[in-house]
């Protein structure tokens, strides 16, 4: 369960989140739409940790645990997973030692033992078949030359691997065609069960029919000012946030 | 995949902080007098019981030296180095007529090896082991401690394959033509004032001679150590490849924590005549001085090949991480028809470490070829020089030279400067340089450790990322011990 309690950031002095209120249960998918410079994708660095957010108030917790007071990498170790909207380069840096150093790290925290490259590789394997997703893509550098489209399915993928309890898909989607879009809707439906939630900003209702969520959200000027069903999505889609927002404002 | 999997548990296996390898074994030593004379240099050419040339030559180049200014042309900074308060002579104090087998190695020799983490097997054929339990993996070891070498390996398999490896000092006495042919041919005893010096009181390192068509049976690899207080240590290594013959020579090294600076002026010279190839290998881990720069080795390095022979190639690849100031750029002169000269290096500067490091590619052949590739990591106050020369001389026909300089900054407080000098005087030949300067981005940082990685262990993994060109080049012990040094040398440089 992610709780987020009157949630107040700022980004060098300027104010983005202005008081947010929102709850996660394990198990659910909640979607985040709102206009560019809502601060959707603050929201998103704010919960994995990135320390150019300053957190001037409020609280934020993950099954119970504070979160803001945790490193990205405890967060992580938590189960708090980001799917980056801009997926960064590492070069040199091959897909699946990056990805097994991490998954590693994330069982040493639990004090589960390691994978050896073997048993990883036949782990990652499958999980790269079953997104679709060639075996050359563990091999190449970590996002290095990759398209647009395949950075994004990348991260799909490392998700997959790492399996977090809390995924926070930043756009995601954007940019993707039809067949991708279902490989992001895929990968984030077969983690769905009791003890994975996950937090999907979008601004297309496209993703949502693959990947219908529980509860959808908008968020304008850093506050949450609607929340409603699927269907709230639908309606965004035909008379978009104008109207919604002067309502709430 | 074997080597990607290692190259992540080196990575994770790095925990400990600071410098791991400082310490001091109590072996007794016997010292000259401090400073440098005449008289000196006749002690130690006494004492090594060498030929009269060998002392004619010594004092040529001491007289040389004493004629020659410090040179200062380096982006490095140090105080004045007093020549007269060092030893120029240290050996280790022989039980009865020392070492001349393994078995009478001192335990206290053994134990320092096994600290240093020298490979399990290596550590065995020191202590002793049946050779034959190793073979199809032989690494032979000939170990200078301090200035005299107490233990070489290998020697029958060696001198089976007509191989000669053995200590310098032994080489003058026991081939004394070849070595007379040979030394200073590369680096004259004049070329610089560090070479001269080392000239004049060069006490140990190794010879190598690889005959004819004869590709040597094992990497070759001498492990180096600094260890007697105050004294300089003055290594010469020569190595000689015949028509058509391979070698790959390993060199690394470590030394013990300590306050006094410490210099190190070594010189090595490598002859590859027609069709030889040479793959000389480092991994230099001096100590590197505390965080505030205080009592780091100085290190001020002449290495240089000639690839004398058609098609002979040479081959430098080094990764230095440590030495408070690092002086050195391993060159090759391509004086045969389609000769090969290669430089891979990674020079990693923390702290207040100083290095002003590179290559010279000397075209002189019709058709030679020469690949640079540098990376360059600067954390912490550090400042990290590259320095390259691609000279095409009039009778370089054809030549080509490419150059990949990478410079890589950890922090805002350290320096990366590229200083690649081309001079090409034929038309025909090409030239062609890449460089890049990057900084490890905060959002690389994130990137890791939203996905669970810590912070050292992110920057470790980005670090190897960039290196991995040069590292995939070293032999695959060192490889991996390569990749540990880096991840050590570089904690604590972010946050």
């Amino acid at each position: 369960m992610l709780e987020i309690r009157q949630l107040t950031a700022s980004v060098g002095g300027k104010p983005i989140l202005q008081g947010i209120d929102l709850a996660v249960p394990d198990g659910e998918v909640h979607a985040l739409m709102g206009p560019n410079g809502s601060g959707k994708s603050t929201l998103a660095y704010v919960l994995s940790g990135r320390d150019d957010f300053e957190v001037t108030g409020g609280s934020v917790t993950f099954n119970g645990v504070d979160l803001l007071g945790m490193e990205p990498e405890q967060r992580a170790a938590a189960g708090v997973f980001l799917a980056f909207q801009a997926p960064i380069e590492l070069p040199g840096v091959n897909n699946a030692n990056f990805l097994r150093t991490a998954l590693n790290a994330v069982r040493r925290a639990h004090g589960e033992s390691e994978l050896d490259a073997v048993q990883f590789l036949k782990m990652a394997r499958a999980a790269a078949r079953q997104l679709a997703m060639p075996d050359d893509m563990l091999k190449r550098n970590v996002n290095v030359g990759f398209s647009g489209g395949e950075k994004k399915r990348n991260e799909v993928l490392q998700m997959a691997i790492l399996r977090p309890r809390l995924a926070i898909l930043d756009e995601t989607d954007s940019g993707l065609d039809i067949d991708a879009l279902k490989i992001v809707a895929d990968g984030v439906n077969a983690l769905r069960g009791p003890a994975f939630s996950a937090l999907v900003i979008t601004h297309h209702q496209r993703l949502l029919d693959h990947l219908v969520p529980n509860r959808v959200h908008v968020l304008a000027h850093g506050r949450i000012v609607r929340s409603g069903g699927p269907e709230l999505a639908k309606e965004l889609e035909k008379s978009g946030y104008a109207g919604l927002i002067a309502e709430a404002a | 995949m074997a080597a990607a999997t290692e190259t992540l548990d080196a990575v994770q296996s790095v925990t400990q902080s600071g410098y791991k390898w400082g310490f001091e074994t109590t072996i007794e030593m016997d010292f000259a007098p401090k400073g440098l004379n005449e008289d000196i240099i006749r002690l130690i050419s006494a004492r090594k019981e060498e030929p009269e040339w060998m002392l004619e030559w010594r004092l040529k180049a001491y007289r040389a030296w004493v004629k020659m200014e410090e040179p200062h042309w380096a982006r490095v900074d140090h105080p004045p180095i007093d020549y007269q308060e060092l030893h120029y002579y240290a050996a280790p104090k022989k039980q009865q007529a020392g070492p001349k087998s393994l078995d009478e190695v001192d335990p206290e020799l053994l134990k320092m090896y096994e600290k240093l983490g020298i490979p399990l097997k290596e550590r065995a054929i020191l202590a002793g082991v049946d050779p034959a339990s190793f073979e199809g993996t032989q690494v032979a070891v000939d170990a200078v401690f301090d200035s005299v070498s107490v233990a070489t390996t290998f020697q029958t398999t060696l001198r089976k394959a007509g191989v000669i490896f053995c200590p310098i000092s032994e080489a003058v006495r026991e081939h004394s033509d070849l070595v007379r042919q040979h030394l200073g041919t590369v680096v004259p005893t004049g070329d610089n004032f560090f070479a001269a010096l080392n000239s004049a009181v060069f006490t140990d390192g190794s010879f190598v001679y690889i005959p004819k068509g004869v590709r040597c049976p094992m990497e070759l690899s001498t492990y180096f150590r600094i260890n007697a207080r105050n004294t300089g240590q003055f290594e010469r290594t020569l190595i000689i490849a015949a028509e058509g013959s391979h070698v790959s020579y390993l060199e690394g090294c470590t030394a013990p924590q300590r306050d006094e600076n410490q210099l190190h002026a070594a010189v090595v010279e490598l002859v590859a005549l027609d069709d030889a190839q040479i793959k000389y290998s480092t991994v230099q881990n001096w100590y590197p001085g505390d965080a505030n720069g205080k009592g780091g080795i100085y290190n001020f390095v002449t290495k240089r090949g000639a690839c004398r022979g058609a098609r002979s190639k040479i081959s430098w690849t080094q990764v230095e991480t440590g030495s408070a100031i690092t002086w050195k750029y391993p060159s090759c002169v391509l004086h045969g028809e389609d000769s090969v000269g290669e430089f891979y290096s990674v020079a990693v500067t923390n702290n207040r470490q100083q290095a002003d490091t590179g290559t010279k590619m000397i075209h002189i052949g019709k058709g030679s070829r020469s690949t640079i590739i540098s990376k360059g990591i600067s954390a912490g106050r550090s400042n990290n020089t590259y320095r390259g020369l691609v000279r095409m001389l009039p009778t370089a026909s054809n030549a080509r030279n490419f150059t990949q300089c990478d410079s890589l900054l950890i922090g805002d407080r350290c320096g990366a400067h590229t200083v690649p000098y081309i001079e090409s005087r034929n038309l025909t030949a090409k030239v062609e340089h890449e460089a890049t300067t990057s900084k490890i981005a905060d959002d690389q940082l994130f990137y890791c450790r939203q996905r669970g990685l810590s912070e050292e262990d992110a920057v470790g993994l980005i670090v190897n990322g960039f290196c991995k060109d040069v590292l995939k080049e070293l032999p695959m012990e060192f490889a991996v011990e390569a990749q540990k040094l880096l991840a050590v040398s570089l904690e604590g440089s972010v946050g």
